[in-house]
C-alpha cells in the first residue's frame, strides 16, 4: 500500500492518526461500558463535542489541502460544509415524517407554516439514505466545479480569489436566509428525530455517530496524505510558489487546482454532512463569511501546510472555543482577533512548527 | 405700467404687515375691529336655524383668523353661549364643570357649572353648510402654502356644484402653484359635464397632469363614456399620463440607484487607496466606517443642543480617530507582512474582530440612533409623483465631494506625488529619497480617515451598531474590484454602477436576489476582466 509508505515518513501523521484512533475507539467504550460516576465516564454530551471537533477537523483538512498545498485562501469553505450540512439535514428532515407538530406526513414543519401544497421538486428523493449521501458528495462539488472552472481558467489568484470565495459564501448566507429558498429560512432545518430508523436521542446512535466521525476523519486524512505525498501533490506545492513556472513548463494549472479545489469542497461537504446529525440544526449562520474564516484561522494556528497541523489546529481552537465562550463570553472574539495577529505575526508555522524540526515539508 | 403695479402691491402689502403688526401689540382692538365677525357672532347667538345659517356664511366670509375656529368648534358642538350674557365661549372637558374659554379674545374664563351654559344647537342643513364654508375659508388664507393645500384636499372630493367657487378663486388667485392646482380641479369637474366640447376641452387641460386624482377621473371616465372620441381621447391622456408617471419612477429609481451608489463609493474610496496603492488587504476597513459612525455617536451626546454643529464637527473628528487608528494598525502589525497579503488578510480580520468586540464592550450590542439635523430632513417633492428626501441628495453631494477633494490630494499635493511614486516604483521613489516606510503610514492613514468620513455619513441613513462595518466590507470591496484597482475614477463609476443596477434589479427580485445576482455579476466579470473596469499599474494592479 502506497499511502502506508507515506504515512511511515509522516511521524506527525502516526502520531495524530493513532491518537485519532485511540479516541474513536475509547471514548464509546467509557461511554456505553463504563458506569457513570466512574472517572473515566464521559458524558454524551461531551462525546457529542469530541464529534463535533472531529468534524471540524475533517473541514480544516480540506481548507488546508487548498491553502496549506495549493496556495488558494479560501474564504468560502463554510459554503462547501453548509451545502453538505443541508443535505444531510433535509434526509434527517424527511425522516420525521408524520411526527411534525403539524403532523403533515410529507411536508416539513416549515413548510405548512408557509402554506405550501406540495414538495419542492429539490426536496425529492430525500427520503433515501443513499440519495441524502449522494447529495451531500454532489451538491458541494458541484459549486466548486463551477466556481473554480470560472476562476481558475481566467487565472484569478491571490487575494482576489479569496474574496471572490468570500462573496460565494455571503450570497448563499442571504439565498439561505430567504423563506421563499425552500430552506427553512433563518430557522434553518432542525427537530431532527431519527437517522436510518435510530433514534438521534439514544446514546448508541451518538456512539455510532461519533465512530463514524472519527473513521471519517482518518480516512479524509489518508486521502489528503495520498494526494500531498503523491506526483500530484509535487505538483500542487509548485504551483503553490511558482505558478507561472509550473504552467510555463506544460502542465494545465487550472485543471489541477480545479480537481483538488472540487476533492477539498467534497471533503467540507462529508464534514458538514456528519457535523449536522452531532448539533442537530443546520442554519444560514454556517455560511456566514465568519464562520468560514474561522476554519482558515483553525488551520492557520495548527500550521498549515501540514495535515496534522490542521487537525491539532481545529481542535485545539474548538476547544479554546467552547471554553472561552462559557467561561467568558465578551473574551472570546477579543481572543479570536488577537490569535489571527499573533498567530500571522509571530507564528506563521503554526503551533506544530514550535515542536517540528526544520524538516522539508513536502 | 408693470413696475408700477408691483410697486403698488408692495407698499400695500407693506402697510398691511404694518397693521397686522400693530394689532398683534392689541389684542382687545384686534377683537373690535372685525365688524363683520362680531355681525355674524351675534346673529349666531339667536335661536333661530335661519338666522344661523345666515351667520355660517357672514362669519366664513369676514376673513378673520379666528373664523375657521369658531366654525369648527360650531361644527364638534363646542361652541357654547353664557346664560343671560350673549358671550360666545369655548367648552372644554366634560362632566358638571367645565372650563371654558372666550372666542373673542381667546382667553380662559376659569371653570364654570354646566347648568350656567347652553350649546349653540345646529341642524344637518347648517352641518352641510359649514362643510362648505371651512374648505372655502383655507382657500382664500392668505398663505399661498395653505392655499394649495386645500385646493389638494379638494380635489378628490369635488362636485359640478364647486364650479362656481372655483372660478371666483382663479379670477384672484395669483400664485401659480395655486393657479395650476385650481385650473386642474377645474378640468376635473370639465370631464362630468353634460356637453361633449366642455369634456374635450378639459381632457385637453389635462395632458400630463400628474395629480392622482386626475388618473382615476380619467379611468373612471373610460368605463362611463359612452362617445367614442372621447373615449379615445382618454384614453391617449391616460396613456400619456401613465408614461409620463413611469418615466418619473425611472428617475426616482435612479435616484436610489445613485444615492446606494454614493454610499458604496464612500464606504469603498478609502479602500481604493489601501488596497489600490499600497497593495494591502484591510479587513478591518468596516470596522473604520464603524468607528466614524460611533464618533458621530459619541460627539452628538456631548452636544445634543446643537445636532448640526455636532454633525459638521465629526467629519474631521472621524477622520481623526479613523486616520489614527489606521496609521495604529499600519505600524504594528501591517508594516511586517508587506508583500504577503493573505497574512495581511487575516491580520486584518482579526483586527476587525477587535476592534468590533470593543465598541461592543464599550457602547453595548445595541443599536444607536444619531438624529438628523433639521436641514437634512424632509423632503424635496418635484411633483406629485416625485419626491427627493434631502438626506441622500446631501450624501450623494457629500459623496463627490469627498472624492474630489480625495482625488486633488493624490493629484496636486506633494504627499500625494509621493503616494503615487511609491505605488508606481517603489524602489525607485526610494532612490529618489521618498521614504516609504512614512508615506505607507500616511497612505494608509489617508485611507483610513476616509472610512471614518463614510461613517459620519452612514450615520445618517442607518442605525449605528457593532456590526454596521461588516455589511460594507463585502460590497466595498466587489466595489474596488469592479472599478479597477488602483483607480479612484474606476471606484467612482464602478460604485455608482452597482447602486444603480442593484436598484433596477430590485423591483424583479427583491431586494436579496437582487444582491445575489450582482455579485454573482461582478463574479462573472472578473472572470473576463480580471483587472476591473479600469486597469491601471499599481503595485497590487498589472
Amino acid at each position: 500500500m502506497v499511502v502506508l509508505k507515506y504515512l511511515k515518513q509522516d511521524r506527525g501523521g502516526m502520531i495524530t492518526l493513532g491518537l485519532i484512533a485511540l479516541l474513536t475507539i475509547a471514548v464509546p467504550i467509557c461511554n456505553l461500558m463504563v458506569p457513570e460516576g466512574n472517572v473515566f465516564h464521559v458524558s454524551t454530551f461531551t462525546m457529542t463535542l469530541l464529534g463535533k471537533y472531529l468534524c471540524y477537523a475533517l473541514l480544516a483538512l480540506a481548507v488546508d489541502l487548498v491553502w496549506g498545498y495549493l496556495g488558494i485562501l479560501s474564504l468560502g469553505h463554510g459554503a462547501f460544509f453548509s451545502l453538505g450540512g443541508y443535505a444531510m439535514g433535509m434526509y434527517l428532515m424527511r425522516q420525521i415524517g408524520s411526527r411534525g407538530v403539524y403532523g403533515n406526513p410529507l411536508l416539513p414543519d416549515f413548510m405548512v407554516f408557509l402554506n405550501w401544497e406540495q414538495l419542492p421538486w429539490f426536496w425529492q428523493g430525500f427520503q433515501w439514505f443513499w440519495f441524502a449521501m449522494l447529495m451531500v458528495v454532489l451538491v458541494p462539488a458541484l459549486l466548486a466545479f463551477v466556481f473554480g472552472w470560472f476562476a481558475f481558467r481566467s487565472r484569478v489568484t491571490g487575494v482576489y480569489l479569496s474574496i471572490m470565495t468570500q462573496a460565494l459564501t455571503y450570497a448563499l448566507l442571504l439565498a439561505f436566509y430567504r423563506n421563499e429558498m425552500g430552506f427553512g429560512g433563518n430557522n434553518g432545518l432542525t427537530d431532527f428525530k431519527d437517522i436510518l430508523g435510530f433514534s438521534l436521542q439514544a446514546d448508541a446512535t451518538r456512539v455510532g455517530l461519533f465512530i463514524a466521525s472519527g473513521v471519517a476523519l482518518a480516512l479524509g486524512y489518508l486521502s489528503c496524505l495520498y494526494i500531498t505525498r503523491s506526483r500530484l501533490g509535487r505538483l500542487c506545492t509548485a504551483i503553490r510558489d511558482q505558478e507561472d513556472r509550473v504552467r510555463f513548463i506544460g502542465f494545465k494549472v487550472e485543471n489541477i487546482k480545479l480537481w483538488i479545489f472540487t476533492f477539498s469542497a467534497i471533503l467540507a461537504g462529508v464534514a458538514g454532512a456528519l457535523y449536522v446529525p452531532h448539533v442537530g440544526i443546520i442554519n444560514p449562520n454556517e455560511f456566514s463569511p465568519l464562520a468560514s474564516i474561522e476554519m482558515v484561522v483553525w488551520v492557520a494556528v495548527g500550521g498549515r501546510a501540514t495535515l496534522y497541523g490542521a487537525v491539532v489546529g481545529a481542535i485545539m481552537v474548538n476547544y479554546a472555543k467552547s471554553y472561552l465562550t462559557v467561561a467568558m463570553p465578551d473574551a472570546w472574539l477579543f481572543a479570536l482577533g488577537a490569535l489571527f495577529v499573533l498567530v500571522t505575526l509571530l507564528l506563521p508555522r503554526g503551533v506544530t512548527g514550535l515542536v517540528r524540526k526544520k524538516e522539508v515539508d513536502a | 405700467m408693470t413696475l408700477l403695479f408691483t410697486r403698488q402691491h408692495l407698499f400695500l402689502r407693506l402697510f398691511f404687515f404694518c397693521l397686522s403688526f400693530w394689532a398683534m401689540g392689541h389684542p382687545c382692538l384686534a377683537t373690535e375691529d372685525n365688524s363683520q365677525l362680531s355681525h355674524g357672532l351675534s346673529q349666531l347667538i339667536q335661536g333661530n336655524f335661519q338666522r344661523k345659517e345666515e351667520a355660517v356664511k357672514i362669519i366664513a366670509t369676514s376673513g378673520d383668523p379666528r373664523a375657521e375656529q369658531i366654525l369648527q368648534a360650531l361644527l364638534a358642538g363646542k361652541l357654547y353661549r353664557i346664560k343671560r350674557k350673549d358671550t360666545l365661549v369655548y367648552k372644554e372637558g366634560k362632566g358638571k364643570k367645565v372650563a371654558i374659554t372666550s372666542v373673542l379674545t381667546g382667553e380662559s374664563l376659569g371653570t364654570v357649572k354646566k347648568r350656567a351654559i347652553k350649546k349653540i344647537t345646529i341642524n344637518n342643513a347648517i352641518r352641510g353648510k359649514l362643510h362648505g364654508q371651512l374648505a372655502l375659508i383655507n382657500l382664500k388664507n392668505p398663505d399661498s402654502q395653505i392655499r394649495l393645500q386645500a385646493v389638494n384636499k379638494l380635489i378628490p372630493t369635488l362636485s359640478p356644484k364647486s364650479a362656481g367657487t372655483l372660478e371666483t378663486l382663479l379670477q384672484t388667485e395669483r400664485n401659480d402653484k395655486v393657479r395650476e392646482a385650481l385650473m386642474t380641479a377645474r378640468a376635473i369637474i370639465g370631464l362630468r359635464d353634460t356637453e361633449k366640447p366642455r369634456r374635450l376641452e378639459a381632457l385637453d387641460n389635462l395632458q400630463g397632469n400628474l395629480t392622482p386624482s386626475v388618473k382615476n377621473e380619467l379611468i373612471r371616465l373610460l368605463t362611463e363614456e359612452q362617445d367614442k372620441e372621447i373615449h379615445n381621447k382618454a384614453q391617449a391622456t391616460l396613456n400619456g399620463i401613465q408614461s409620463k408617471i413611469k418615466l418619473y419612477g425611472l428617475i426616482e429609481k435612479l435616484f436610489f440607484g445613485l444615492s446606494l451608489g454614493s454610499v458604496l463609493v464612500l464606504a469603498a474610496i478609502g479602500l481604493a487607496i489601501t488596497f489600490g496603492v499600497i497593495g494591502v488587504i484591510n479587513m478591518a476597513h468596516g470596522e473604520l466606517i464603524m468607528l466614524g459612525a460611533y464618533t458621530t455617536y459619541v460627539i452628538q451626546q456631548l452636544m445634543p443642543n446643537a445636532i448640526g454643529t455636532a454633525l459638521l464637527l465629526s467629519i474631521p473628528a472621524a477622520f481623526i480617530v479613523s486616520g489614527a487608528t489606521g496609521i495604529l494598525i499600519e505600524r504594528t502589525v501591517i508594516r511586517f507582512l508587506y508583500g504577503r497579503p493573505l497574512e495581511t488578510l487575516l491580520a486584518t480580520f482579526g483586527i476587525s474582530l477587535i476592534l468590533q468586540q470593543t465598541v461592543r464592550t464599550i457602547f453595548s450590542p445595541l443599536n444607536r440612533s444619531v438624529s438628523t439635523p433639521a436641514w437634512m430632513s424632509g423632503s424635496l417633492q418635484l411633483n406629485p409623483v416625485l419626491s427627493l428626501t434631502v438626506n441622500r441628495i446631501t450624501i450623494l453631494v457629500f459623496a463627490l465631494m469627498v472624492f474630489a477633494g480625495l482625488y486633488m490630494t493624490l493629484k496636486k499635493s506633494s504627499i500625494g506625488l509621493q503616494v503615487r511614486a511609491a505605488a508606481q516604483n517603489r524602489s525607485m521613489a526610494r532612490a529618489m529619497g521618498i521614504k516609504a516606510a512614512r508615506v505607507d503610514a500616511l497612505t494608509f492613514g489617508l485611507g483610513s480617515g476616509i472610512a471614518g468620513i463614510a461613517g459620519v455619513a452612514l450615520s445618517q441613513l442607518t442605525n449605528v451598531g457593532p456590526n454596521l462595518g461588516q455589511s460594507y466590507i463585502i460590497d466595498s470591496f466587489m466595489v474596488v474590484v469592479f472599478g479597477g484597482v488602483g483607480n479612484l475614477w474606476g471606484t467612482l463609476v464602478g460604485g455608482l454602477t452597482l447602486g444603480v443596477a442593484n436598484k433596477f434589479f430590485e423591483p424583479w427580485t427583491g431586494a436579496v436576489l437582487a444582491k445575489i445576482v450582482i455579485l454573482v455579476f461582478i463574479i462573472l466579470f472578473i472572470q473576463k476582466r480580471p483587472q476591473g473596469l479600469f486597469p491601471q499599474k499599481g503595485r497590487a494592479g498589472a
